[in-house]
């Protein structure tokens, strides 16, 4: 399958209007999975977090587990969604080898929450409300391998595997209401409600949400109409687009897709897409057989989920701050410059930075930190940085050391490798690595004295004002101190010295 | 001991609890007969005499210890082959599970294993407990043991036939439109349908999962109200099961009286369409209780005129969904198709070859009634029904405490009767399927053979939902004023299987 012929983009915006709807699937990580006891656990051996209920064995029932529902109700509320008092699990019948069941335990035409709204702000600073049609409630399938084809799709595929481990992750769905008006930034729009939804489950904890684990995933819905048109155009739903630029790139493909092909006088067929992340364009998914009927019916095997008010006002009181809100705070408390801080949240640094400060760093040090060396190692690593061995309260202690003039840079970021390599606690790396500040201020002089003497045309240049010339002297000193010393401080004693 | 197989479930307790003779005996007295009478009966499609005596020797261990696990400890008991068992093969009378050996014991096989009741074996069904006779058993039809021609009832015939003819003390069935009491009436013995969420589907191979319930099949009430003692009770894997116990159905039983009792003969129920000797049977056991001073009266039920049309909705509809699960991808046949076998093709061929005829009508009657467009006139419709009954029934007992109804139309048919006339067996459930609709409870006892051929009959007790011990108050006092009459139970008048030939 090879790329369509596409429309160009500024001609596309100018000719029609854009309607977009988003689905995000968002993967709860809730300990167990949504209706048995089994772990939810990315990465395990493939069939090993399964038991009868999550394969689907004949005569297993399922149970709600009480904190998706509760984690669904914060995601909920953190949208402005109201909250159903009684709703209950439809059955999604179709025929698919990753379902167990042959059915998905949905919610259908009961969701737990509907009717929120977002605002979106983009990078220009202009601001968009998305409406929220409603979240709901629903389990993972299992996880599909297809082996043998050129394609790794199962057309063409010699056999399939399936792992269950993912069967009955609990899922939480968030539609949106047709969004209208994103003209020429519908495509950025897209990408930043996806980015504010992830950021939204991660500051609540409710989801890992790792993009490139599948923890948030998003269904991106298209349709063109000419300017000036009322009725809707008919839309495409582009499935598998599993990273915010995706986002991006896909809606603005099926934008520039759908222009060329009604602007040639041609129809858009409803129809399922895929995204292929690595050639960027979407191509027609297969129409599976009884993809248009899943035969809905409310979940006999299970209760309506019936939350209190009580229960609900609870979990709203414990709601953290709105992340935008948090962004705006943080931005005037710390007092960063806008391109710093801006950098500090595409780099997903936010969070750290703020356990950092708040274990008592000052926000510019821990922005060095985690914004330069620290980066800088995960990268390397091919890590994010909540991944590293090391914490927030660990960096904050080692800032703490620098200004108190117990550590220089240099023997600061020793420690932090001390501290990576599981040498143990900052102290303990100190200690073990003998890293001191030579404080010994007699000790320093005589260095800097035996340093002078064999620099004399340096010594001169120092005492004709020219004092970048003292590098080269404390650089002599600092080697012979073998970096334990306060580089400011012989800096200094250097120009006392050569008075 | 021959003798022992003719001993109620109760006084075998008794004599097992007094050590007047052990587990291990009793067991193998059921086990000896079992071997040699179950190809009269074909009760039975798995028996293993080793498991059972282990879990004999185990129950006699514990008592010898001063353990006494229930008020069954040490009886055995034949158990459906629709709840999954870890040591036994489970097929649901089905060949897509031919040999399949579940990982897992259902919640009331965990509690029947903890009680002390040794497992005999698994009893035959119908397909996927779809049907009334057994005879849409994949693996063949049991046989009634009053008349090895007839059908035991469906589609718990295997557990009906196995504690009749006394290849079991005790048995458990499913019931999910009258598979437990439709048998029981057929066969002399008591079945009965507890309340929904009163014992736990957990484990249970799911028919209608709005409509199944797993119950006793017994041949005395004390019996079924013991084993619904031991079965019951909340469990957290069931989502639908009852927070709250129900009391003991044996201190009902126990204690019935006549006192203050109000029962409802059901205008829709009590004389159109019946077998005559089975009509003169329920007015019998009527005119028993009125001169005995019960007040009876007749209540009005008009939606029960739809309850078949709506149970064959609702049904089809949740077992297409409950049964899709039959793909061949984790357990069970896998059929591989001529040509290239993808998915579907290897899903779609192990289906055809491993469902029978009478599940394949019903996966095509629900598929239908679920489908877009459809599913508000018939689902949709037919769970306003559901609720449409419920009322007729919250109106009737609040006049009375029961309501009474012949529990089938008919006595047992013959074998090939009726099995191409789908129509004709799903009328076999008419006055069963209300209570499974609504819920309720429901108690098949014997009240005699019928007159114009000899078969056993029996009468529905019904009560409100969660008035199981009510039902099993009623059911007792029906059974004692015919074994004042009889000078025993029914069943003690059955044919002596020995001497029967198929």
């Amino acid at each position: 399958m090879s790329k369509e012929q596409l429309m160009p983009y500024e001609k596309a915006i100018e000719q029609f209007e854009v309607v977009i709807g988003l689905e995000v699937h968002v993967e709860l990580n809730t300990k167990s999975k949504m209706f048995c006891g089994c772990k939810n656990e990315f990465g395990s051996e493939p069939n090993t977090n399964v038991c009868p209920i999550c394969i689907g064995l004949p005569g297993a029932l399922p149970s709600v587990n009480k904190k998706a529902v509760e984690s669904s109700i914060a995601i909920g509320l953190a949208l402005g969604c109201d909250i159903a008092k009684t709703c209950r699990f439809a059955r999604k019948n179709y025929f698919y080898p990753d379902l167990a069941k042959n059915f998905q335990t949905s919610q259908y035409d009961e969701p737990i929450a509907f009717g929120g709204k977002l605002s979106i702000e983009l990078a220009d600073g202009q601001s968009f409300n998305v409406e929220i049609e409603r979240a709901h409630m629903e389990e993972d399938a299992g996880k599909l391998t297809h082996v043998g084809g050129s394609t790794g799709r199962i057309h063409g595929a010699d056999f399939s595997l399936v792992d269950y481990n993912r069967a009955g992750v609990p899922l939480v769905e968030i539609v949106t209401k047709p969004i209208f008006g994103g003209g020429d930034k519908a495509p950025e729009l897209a990408a930043a409600y996806v980015r504010a939804i992830r950021e939204i489950v991660k500051t609540m904890n409710v989801s890992d949400a790792r993009m490139e684990r599948g923890n948030v995933r998003c269904d991106a819905n298209v349709s063109l109409r000419p300017k000036g048109q009322e009725k809707l155009g008919t839309r495409t739903e582009t499935k598998n687009v599993n990273s915010i630029r995706s986002v991006e790139s896909a809606v603005r493909y099926e934008i520039q897709r759908q222009a060329h092909i009604l602007a040639n006088g041609g129809t858009i067929i409803q129809e399922t897409r895929h995204w292929h992340e690595d050639r960027g364009y979407t191509s027609s998914g297969r129409v599976k057989s009884d993809a248009e009927d899943y035969r809905y019916f409310p979940e006999p095997d299970l209760v309506p989920v019936e939350p209190s008010a009580d229960w609900v006002e609870s979990i709203r009181a414990a709601l953290p701050e709105n992340p935008e809100k948090r962004r705006k705070r943080l931005s005037a408390e710390w007092g960063f410059s806008e391109l710093e801080f801006r950098d500090v949240v595409n780099a997903d640094l936010l969070d750290v930075i703020y356990a950092t400060v708040e274990a008592g760093a000052k926000p510019q040090a821990a922005r060095k930190w985690w914004s330069g060396e620290l980066a800088r190692i995960a990268n390397a690593e091919n890590k994010s940085v909540e991944e590293l061995a090391i914490t927030p309260a660990q960096v904050a202690e080692i800032q703490t050391l620098i200004d108190s003039g117990e550590l220089t840079d240099r023997m600061a970021r020793d420690v932090v490798a001390g501290v990576l390599a599981g040498e143990g606690e900052p102290r303990a790396v100190i200690e073990q690595r003998g890293l001191k500040v030579v404080s010994d201020e007699g000790a320093l002089i005589a260095a800097i004295d035996l340093a002078l003497a064999a620099q004399p045309d340096v010594l001169e240049k120092i005492r004709e004002g020219k004092l970048q010339a003292a590098g080269a002297v404390i650089g002599a000193v600092m080697k012979a101190m073998g970096g334990q010393a306060d580089a400011a401080r012989v800096r200094e004693l250097v120009l006392e010295r050569a008075k | 001991m021959s003798d022992l197989i003719h001993k109620s479930a109760a006084e075998l307790a008794q004599l097992i609890n007094s050590k007047q003779v052990s587990s291990v005996e009793v067991t193998s007295a059921f086990f000896d007969r079992s071997e040699k009478l179950n190809h009269k009966t074909f009760s039975y499609l798995h028996l293993n005499r080793e498991n059972a005596l282990a879990a004999a020797k185990l129950a006699d261990q514990a008592l010898a210890a001063g353990k006494v696990h229930s008020p069954l400890h040490g009886v055995p008991i034949a158990v459906k082959d629709v709840l999954v068992t870890k040591d036994a093969p489970t097929t649901a009378g089905s060949k897509i599970l031919e040999g399949w050996m579940p990982q897992y014991d259902a919640t009331v096989v965990v509690k029947l294993r903890e009680a002390g009741l040794p497992i005999l074996g698994k009893t035959n069904m119908d397909e996927f407990a779809m049907g009334s006779s057994t005879e849409y058993s994949a693996y063949g039809p049991s046989r009634n043991p009053w008349d090895l021609q007839r059908i035991p009832g469906g589609s718990g015939g295997g557990s009906s036939s196995a504690v009749a003819g006394r290849l079991a003390p005790l048995a458990i069935g499913s019931d999910t439109g009258g598979s437990i009491r439709y048998p029981a009436a057929v066969t002399g013995s008591v079945g009965t349908k507890p309340t929904y969420g009163a014992v736990s589907r957990y484990g249970v191979i799911a028919l209608a999962s709005s409509l199944d319930q797993i119950g006793p099949v017994t041949n005395t009430v004390l019996d079924a109200a013991l084993l619904q003692d031991v079965i019951s009770g909340h469990d957290a894997k069931d989502s639908t099961s009852l927070p709250n116990s129900l009391g003991s159905m044996a201190e009902a039983v126990r204690n019935a009286d006549f006192k203050g009792l109000r029962v409802g003969v059901v205008k829709q129920l009590s004389s159109d369409g019946f077998q005559a000797g089975v009509s003169e049977r329920f007015q019998d056991t009527i005119s028993k209780l009125t001169a005995n001073g019960v007040e009876i009266v007749e209540v009005d039920c008009p939606s029960f005129e739809y309850s078949v049309a709506a149970y064959y909705l609702i049904l089809p509809a949740e077992a297409s969904s409950n049964l899709a699960k039959y793909d061949s991808v984790r357990f069970g046949m896998r059929i591989l198709p001529e040509g290239n076998p993808t998915i579907e093709r290897v899903m779609a061929a192990t289906r055809e070859a491993g469902f029978g005829p009478e599940v394949k009508r019903r996966i095509i009657l629900g598929t239908y009634a679920l489908s877009s467009g459809y599913y508000d006139a018939y689902y949709g419709s037919a769970q306003k029904v559901r609720t449409l009954i419920q009322q007729d029934l919250a109106k009737a007992f609040a006049k009375v405490d029961v309501l009474l109804t012949p529990t089938a139309p008919t006595t047992a048919f013959k074998i090939g009767e009726k099995v191409n006339d789908p129509l004709a067996m799903y009328l076999n459930d008419i006055a069963t399927i209300p209570a499974n609709l609504a819920g309720i409870p429901g108690i098949s006892v014997p009240n005699g053979l019928a007159k114009e051929d000899g078969l056993p009959s029996g009468v529905q007790i019904l009560a409100p939902a969660m008035q199981d011990a009510q039902a099993y108050r009623v059911a007792a006092l029906i059974e004692n004023l015919y074994k004042a009459e009889w000078g025993d139970y029914l069943i003690s008048q059955a044919p002596d299987l020995e001497a029967l030939n198929v």
